[in-house]
């Protein structure tokens, strides 16, 4: 029951947070090249689902799973998507996306005057936030290395 | 609880099959007068809304057809353009009929093509050791369920999120394959399955699906 890692990006593609805390595998690319390989592939993603999907659709694209991970992402009517890679055993994190939404980022982040949004998060103080979240969710749990 | 589509794709991303089990069609007819408060545009060869979401007409929806005469493409059944035969103030009031559209059968195959490099790169992009492509996509009015053989085919289907049992399904859509298809000495591996007892034998596999809720294992 573990949390593998984060990703925030906003309309643009840009990744504006990242984090991780149980990662085994890196993904053999530099970390710019994944953020624009994940978020290319959330785009391509949502646009299949809107086209294969047989009904109207009201929230799009939930989460999917593989045999070892499951990716759970929630986007805001503003654009910002958040990405949380998880263990196959977590069913549905979409309330904790949201609670990292409106709790820690708008709080944050958006009410903070000195951050700019559209660039990296560099708040130190959203950082301890969030990760203090994440450890006290009650399915992470650190694995032994 | 149904299962709407099935798709079969061959190692290198091409569609090989599809079979739409259950397409719901929410369409929308309504006669309007001049002038139009709905604001359509060309998108893809097809006449969608792109403003105006009202009763049942939604953003996105195509027109599918003009006083009862189904469109073809971007023009009327009689040939003329759509958004100029609308602009014309005499021949309202008019009964448009707007809804999702159909894919295409080019469509059809792009997706499933789009779907085989997402599978690849979702293995990838993993946090963990040795992980598999997409197995299970999940949105909130369908369910994609996807098993790749050993030998590089996927068989994807779309179902309703509450339906069970379709991880058995996909396994026995895989005999009916290895019987009917690949034992058929007709069949060119890789190549469009046009077999007739593949598609008999696949309609009854859904239907025994649909019908249980749950696929048991061993029929």
């Amino acid at each position: 029951m573990t949390v593998h890692n984060l990703y925030i990006f906003d309309r643009n593609g840009s990744c504006l947070y990242y984090n991780e805390w149980n990662r085994k595998k890196q993904a053999g690319i530099s970390k710019d090249e994944e953020f624009k390989l994940m978020y290319g592939m959330l785009f391509s993603i949502r646009s299949f689902v809107s086209k294969m999907s047989p009904l109207d659709m009201k929230e799009g694209f939930l989460s999917f799973q593989t045999s070892k991970y499951r990716l759970h992402y929630y986007e805001t009517p503003s654009g910002l998507r958040f990405v949380m890679n998880t263990d196959l055993s977590v069913p549905n994190a979409r309330e904790t996306l949201q609670h990292i939404y409106s709790n820690l980022y708008v709080e944050y982040i958006v009410k903070n005057p000195v951050c700019v949004l559209g660039q990296s998060l560099d708040s130190e103080l959203f950082s301890s936030r969030l990760d203090a979240y994440i450890r006290a969710l009650p399915y992470y749990s650190p694995r032994a290395a | 609880m149904v299962i709407f589509s099935v798709y079969v794709v061959n190692k290198a991303g091409g569609l090989i099959y599809q079979y739409d089990n259950y397409t719901p069609r929410a369409e929308a007819e309504k006669t309007f007068s001049y002038p139009l408060d709905i604001v359509l545009k060309h998108h893809d060869e097809k006449v969608v809304v792109s403003f105006g979401q009202r009763d049942g007409i939604r953003v996105g929806h195509a027109v599918l057809s003009i006083n009862g005469a189904d469109v073809i493409g971007k023009n009327t059944a009689e040939g003329k353009d759509i958004l100029e035969y609308l602009k014309d103030p005499s021949n309202y009031p008019v009964s448009i009929r707007f809804g999702r559209a159909r894919l295409s059968s080019n469509e059809k195959l792009m997706l499933a093509s789009m779907f085989h490099s997402l599978f690849a790169i979702g293995s990838q992009l993993s946090p963990e050791v040795g992980s598999s492509g997409i197995e299970m996509l999940e949105t909130d009015v369908f369910k994609l369920h996807c098993f790749q053989t050993l030998t590089g085919i996927k068989f994807i289907v779309l179902a309703d999120p509450r339906q069970s049992g379709i991880d058995a399904l996909l396994r026995k859509i895989y005999e009916i394959y290895s019987d009917f298809a690949l034992k058929n000495p007709f069949y060119s591996l890789e190549m469009p399955i046009r077999c007739e007892l593949f598609d008999q034998n696949l309609k009854s596999a859904l239907e025994i699906a649909e019908k249980a809720g749950n696929f048991g294992a061993g029929s």
